[in-house]
């Protein structure tokens, strides 16, 4: 199979006019002609319903909550980022591009990642318009904060809750569409199958999740707006229905997964506290703008501590490490996500950890408290102070929080062209879905823009390409495709009804956690993944053998939602281990330990791994395909990334 | 900690629906209060039963889809969501009584579950501001002073979750409503169609069933995002207004 990334050629910054330029457009009268089903409600999907809608195409959009609003995006805290350059610190969207492709660990494209820039200006634009409450400086301006990864001051904020708020402009524009009849909502409906005939993709089915009726959908084209796959990990700071459902059912239908064992550890999370926790809170990234970071420097204050016997505000300076500002003095603690995680994991292996469990290091602000008043930061911050003392009990204005990294983004996802369409015609995948422009790592405060810029920018130009190919007349959802794909998934699901083993769910979607936790986390070697592909494999078989689904079809059934999203995690948890196994490189949040530098760096290879992984699903239990697409860099050097 | 938990059990919306009592022990203090139910459907599923349906997503605070009635308390003792509840605000040997929202214009679908759908018909009723994508001004032509910016940010942080219509006994959603409305009257982007937009989602929050306001203000007190009465008292003007300018009188 070959790989069309259809990049435009050109010049860097004229590629995505000249592009707009070029590509097929459908007359104003005849997009209503055209039905679109767009799955998942967050920004991606919210954002580009909306815009589908104002063109006038006809639009279907689903989520699995109970409202399009609840979509993971909406727990998104710390940020969006332009280049706007509205602080005059030498911000240009060439500086974004290339922050994003170095961030990124150079494994991203350069054309979508320059797009992503460009576009970025353009977002702040439009939420303000709709009514975003963006935080503003004195002057009625809006204000800005840095972000990991970065050297100037570009993000954009409506306090601690960004996401929320620009989920619900997102939100509004979509309603504002169901309002006037081009959007029809379907709420509490999951998606769990593609449908295609002669090689297109012509509609979904889905699971009413109050009736339990199984429907079919037609549409032109389908759009996968579903989210990223970190539940795959059991604990992470997704929200608790966040799954890969929905790709991974493309995926076996013929849709490439790209770059599956990408994942981000955040470095900022409360720690797990016990075994009945069920997901991990992220403490956003922006707290690093003004805490320190350290543990003691002995193992012996550090285990006084665990034990209870000495106090962090006890321990004077000259016994504390502040080991990200040591070690990277230009950066200090706003390195990179991929290398604050590692670090942190480095000196808890070295048993200077804190909290009970030794698994945890301080964000400490006593010093910015001390330099700007209680006052201040309680303005930044306050909501995530208030957060963290909900949930730990201890006050962060007092004691510094701890934190440690958790499974939080996933940069793999459906592979996508330059237009978002995947390797199936009439198939996109936009936001976190699609493996597009993060790379190896993401930069944070990144991921709101991408998502916004698919929707928003992207997708309601180069969807017309497509779509100005086809016949208005759509394959009826009467057809025999859907009728097949319809029965597949009844018998799939009585299946899964009949087992009545002796385990629950969540049995095996922790063990499967656990497995990939420990060997496909923060750092991963040959042994332990080839461990780990021969451990998913009996957990995946156990699981088809001895779970207990409770109840049945026809109704509310939280159980059999739950076994219908793990028996896909249990699919891909195999071929990120795969994909790991292939990748003997160290690359942004992905660190082989074979591939290190002597600082314990990571050490990416260049001549071998310049490419995109794209995996082709072959059938039960077959060992799915490598398709590899290079990457050209002609723009930036491709350099080793030092933070130092 | 050792906890009873008195819960409500209904199959789906025709059923009548009961209570039913559940005993837990080994409650940690640090378990959040879902968490905790997480354990009981453990146990359930172990015996074969039907475990307590419940909605949540975010488990942090801040997606809305929440909702318990406990010991008749919507999301609980403390001024929070239900999912950032921690058993450390109850005692060891307490019984707990959980139920759904009750209001008609939030039906029951299982158990703890109900239909909210209503808020998002309120909102598609004129909770917008009516702008196409692209073609706007640039950002920053549009200065807003800091303090209207931040009260309109105060109105827009609410989560949508239904606290205050359960909290209300005339199941009110006039905390919700206004919340909206003040959100896009303090900002100069909404004051193009600020007559209509209060009109309009006031008439639909009234045919959804939801009832009058009498002012007890349990609402806010009760409202995990700590929305403010002061919202009300802006929708009346807004709506008063509204109604002597109006073209559809
Ligand atoms: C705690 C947290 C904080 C974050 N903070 C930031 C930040 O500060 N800045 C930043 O840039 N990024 C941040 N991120 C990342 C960012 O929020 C997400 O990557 C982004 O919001 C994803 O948006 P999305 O539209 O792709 O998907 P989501 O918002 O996850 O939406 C997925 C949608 O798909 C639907 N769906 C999924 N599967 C199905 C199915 N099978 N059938 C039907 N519907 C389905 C869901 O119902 C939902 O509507 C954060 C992430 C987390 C977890
Ligand atoms: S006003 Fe408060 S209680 Fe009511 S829906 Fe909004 S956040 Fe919930
Ligand atoms: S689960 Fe999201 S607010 Fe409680």
């Amino acid at each position: 199979m070959k790989l069309d990334s259809k990049i435009p050629g050109g010049p860097l910054a004229e590629k995505w006019s000249k592009h707009k330029f070029n590509v097929k457009l459908v007359n104003p009268a005849n997009k209503r002609k055209y039905d679109i089903i767009v799955v998942g409600t967050g920004l991606a999907g919210a954002s580009a319903a909306a815009s589908f809608g104002e063109l006038g195409y006809n639009v279907k959009a689903f989520c699995f909550q109970d409202s399009p609003r609840r979509a993971h995006s909406i727990a998104a805290q710390g940020g969006i980022n332009a280049a706007k350059n509205y602080q005059n610190d030498g911000d240009s969207v060439f500086r974004l591009f290339y922050d994003t492709i170095k961030g990124g660990d150079y494994r991203s494209r350069e054309g979508n990642v320059y797009r992503l820039a460009e576009v970025s200006v353009d977002i702040i634009d439009q939420c303000v318009a709709q009514g975003v409450p963006f935080a503003r400086e004195y002057g009625g301006l809006l204000a800005n904060r840095s972000f990991g990864g970065a050297q100037v001051s570009r993000t954009f904020y409506a306090k601690g809750q960004t996401g929320q708020q620009l989920l619900l402009g997102a939100y509004s524009a979509l309603s504002r569409q169901v309002s006037n009849g081009k959007v029809k909502l379907h709420a509490r409906e999951e998606m769990i199958d593609l449908v295609m005939k002669d090689g297109k993709a012509v509609g979904i089915i889905t699971r009413n999740l109050v009736t339990g009726k199984i429907e079919s959908h037609s549409a032109h084209a389908v759009v996968l707006a579903t989210g990223g796959y970190g539940n795959v990990f059991f604990l992470s700071t997704n929200a608790m229905g966040s799954n890969v459902t929905a790709a991974w059912r493309a995926h076996k239908k013929g849709a490439l997964f790209a770059n599956p064992c990408f994942t981000q550890i955040h470095p900022t999370c409360i720690p797990v506290s016990g075994d009945h926790q069920s997901k991990l809170t992220l403490m956003s990234e922006s707290l690093r703008n003004d805490g320190r970071v350290w543990v003691p420097k002995s193992k012996e204050d550090a285990e006084k501590i665990r034990k209870g016997e000495l106090k962090p505000t006890d321990l004077p300076e000259d016994k504390r490490d502040y080991y990200l500002e040591e070690r990277y003095p230009s950066f200090g603690n706003l390195v990179p996500r991929d290398v604050a995680s590692r670090n942190a994991k480095n000196v808890c292996d070295e048993g200077r950890g804190v909290a009970k469990t030794g698994l945890a290091v301080y964000l400490d602000f006593a010093d910015a408290i001390k330099r700007d008043s209680r006052k201040v930061i309680e303005s930044k911050y306050g909501n995530l102070f208030d957060m963290y003392q909900q949930i730990t009990g201890e006050n962060p204005y007092e004691t510094p929080m701890m934190i440690y990294p958790a499974v939080h983004y996933t940069m793999g996802g459906l592979w996508v062209d330059y237009n978002l369409m995947t390797n199936i015609p009439g198939l996109y995948a936009i936001g976190e879905a699609n493996f597009s422009d993060h790379g190896a790592n993401r930069l944070g405060a990144s991921a709101l823009m991408q998502g916004l810029a698919d929707g928003y920018f992207v997708i309601p130009y180069t969807i017309g390409d497509y779509l100005a190919t086809l016949p208005y007349e759509k394959v009826s959802s009467d057809d025999e495709v859907f009728k097949q794909a319809e029965n597949d998934i009844e018998e799939k699901i009585q299946k899964l009804l009949s087992i009545k083993g002796e385990k629950t769910v969540d049995d095996f979607h922790k063990a499967l956690g656990h497995i990939m936790w420990e060997y496909c986390g923060m750092s991963r070697n040959e042994e332990g993944l080839k461990k780990a592909k021969q451990e998913i494999k009996k957990l995946k078989e156990e699981f088809w053998q001895n779970v207990n689904v409770i109840g049945g079809n026809d109704e509310l059934n939280q159980s059999l939602e739950k076994a219908n999203r793990v028996a896909d995690f249990l699919e891909l948890g195999e071929l990120m281990i795969d994909d790991a196994l292939d990748r003997s490189e160290s690359c942004g949040g992905h660190f082989r330990e074979e591939s290190q530098t002597e600082e314990g760096e990571a050490k990416r290879k260049d001549d071998e791994f310049s490419y995109v992984s794209a995996w082709e699903y072959q059938g039960e239990n077959a060992e799915e395909v490598l398709h590899k697409e290079d990457l050209v860099f002609e723009n930036v050097k491709l350099t080793q990334r030092s933070y130092k | 900690m050792r906890i009873t938990l008195k819960v409500w059990r209904q199959k789906n919306t025709q059923d009548k629906g009961n209570f039913k009592t559940y005993k837990l022990d080994n409650i940690s203090p640090d378990m959040s209060f879902l968490e905790m139910f997480d354990v009981l459907n453990e146990q359930l599923v172990r015996q074969g039963e039907d475990p307590v349906h419940f909605d949540h997503d975010c488990r942090e605070g801040i997606c809305g889809m929440c909702s318990l009635y406990i010991n008749g308390k919507p999301h609980g003792p403390k001024q929070t969501t239900t999912c950032q509840l921690h058993m450390r605000s109850f005692n060891d040997g307490d019984t707990i009584t959980v139920e759904p929202w009750r209001a008609t214009a939030f039906p029951v679908l299982k158990d703890l579950v109900v239909d909210r759908t209503s808020f998002d018909r309120v909102i598609q009723a004129g909770g917008y501001i009516s702008i196409n994508t692209g073609g706007v001004p640039d950002a920053n032509e549009i200065p807003i002073p800091k303090k209207d910016a931040d009260k309109a940010m105060d109105a827009a942080a609410c989560i949508g979750c239904g606290a205050c219509v359960a909290a209300c006994k005339n199941a009110s959603a006039m905390l919700f409503v206004s919340a909206k409305i003040s959100q896009f009257s303090l900002l100069p982007q909404g004051q193009t169609e600020r007559k209509t937009r209060a009109e309009k989602m006031i008439a639909q929050m009234d045919s959804e069933g939801f009832g009058a306001c009498t002012n007890t203000g349990a609402c806010s007190a009760e409202c995990p995002k700590e929305i403010s009465l002061t919202n009300i008292a802006r929708m009346n003007r807004e709506y008063f207004t509204a109604k002597v300018g109006s073209d559809n009188v």
